[in-house]
């Protein structure tokens, strides 16, 4: 059974609810403070939260600790590594993934239910997706607002309305393209603004992010 | 030699700074006719090193700006006693 390691930094959350959520998806999973090492480990997750309290930019100070060399390394490898709301920062930060997150249009920190638009099941994380199909999941965060200049960046999901339409009034932090999440080149690198572990069982609202989980962990299978 | 350093990274032209934004109208409120108000991040600190220039721009790069989104620039003078 695959195993996944979720990364506690100072300021770490929903670390729990994302173990919690692998374990539901099939995966094994255990939680790693950030001073722990990663090489027995068949992908990684880097969990929402406030690491380092996100003192001079959200992810910032996390992406220069040494286990950062650590998960290049599993990216490297082609192994799974999944950024959630912080850890999305977090992997822009330390140029995993391409762009920026900067606080949101409106300066407000904003949690709600939002629809995304599924853009691209060729990743590790989306296999288990339709193509263009329309899900929900929670946001929670007050620097969500992805920014890059460049246009040839691997779109997984954007923020939608429940029919799917990509429209202003549905991007709620003024991301570019109403981008909600990205990946890289090879796909097994995702970093996603909204939390898919808080989407992880009925009994949350939604099922929807289960099925990141289990992608993931069908492809550390393989 | 030990200097004194100010690092100031801006937002680039452009792109949006919700934080101005808030409290330029709270200004505007009390009265005042401001414009274009912009909060910049600024760090102080002292620096012992023989190339104080080539340690502030690698601490700028490696993680005080994000040259993506910011510019930044630094005054570095020799410090008192």
């Amino acid at each position: 059974m695959p195993k996944f390691a979720v990364v506690v930094f100072p300021g770490t959350n929903c670390d729990f609810e994302t173990v919690e959520a692998i374990r539901r998806a099939g995966g094994e999973a255990e939680r790693v403070w950030y001073k722990g090492k990663l090489k027995d480990f068949d992908g990684v997750v880097l969990p929402g939260g406030f690491s380092y309290a996100d003192y001079l930019r959200a992810g910032a100070i996390a992406a220069r600790q040494e286990i950062m060399e650590e998960v290049k390394e599993l990216a490297r490898d082609g192994k799974p590594v999944l950024g959630i709301c912080n850890g999305f920062q977090i992997l822009t930060e330390s140029k995993l993934l391409p762009g920026a997150l900067r606080p949101n249009k409106t300066p407000r920190f904003i949690c709600r239910w939002v629809h995304l638009r599924v853009e691209d099941v060729g990743t590790a994380f989306t296999s288990l997706y339709e193509p263009g199909e329309v899900i929900r999941m929670p946001i929670a965060h007050a620097e969500g607002n992805y920014y890059t200049e460049d246009p040839g960046v691997r779109v997984v999901f954007r923020y939608s309305d429940g029919d799917g339409r990509v429209t202003e009034e549905a991007n709620p932090n003024g991301s570019v393209f109403n981008i909600a999440g990205i990946a890289n080149g090879r796909g097994n690198v995702l970093g996603i603004m909204p939390h898919p572990e808080r989407a992880s069982d009925r009994f949350l609202g939604s099922e929807d992010g289960l099925r990141l989980f289990r992608s993931m962990v069908e492809f550390a299978r393989r | 030699m030990r200097w004194k350093v100010m690092v100031v990274v801006r937002l680039k032209e452009g792109l949006n700074d919700p934080e101005g934004r808030v409290i330029g109208k709270a200004l505007k409120n009390l009265g005042y006719e401001v414009k274009d108000f912009k909060v910049p991040k600024c760090f102080e600190f002292e620096l012992e090193s023989q190339n104080p220039e080539k340690d502030v721009e690698e601490m700028c790069i490696k993680l005080l700006a994000n040259p993506l989104i910011h510019t930044y620039e630094y005054e570095i003078e020799p410090a008192g006693e």
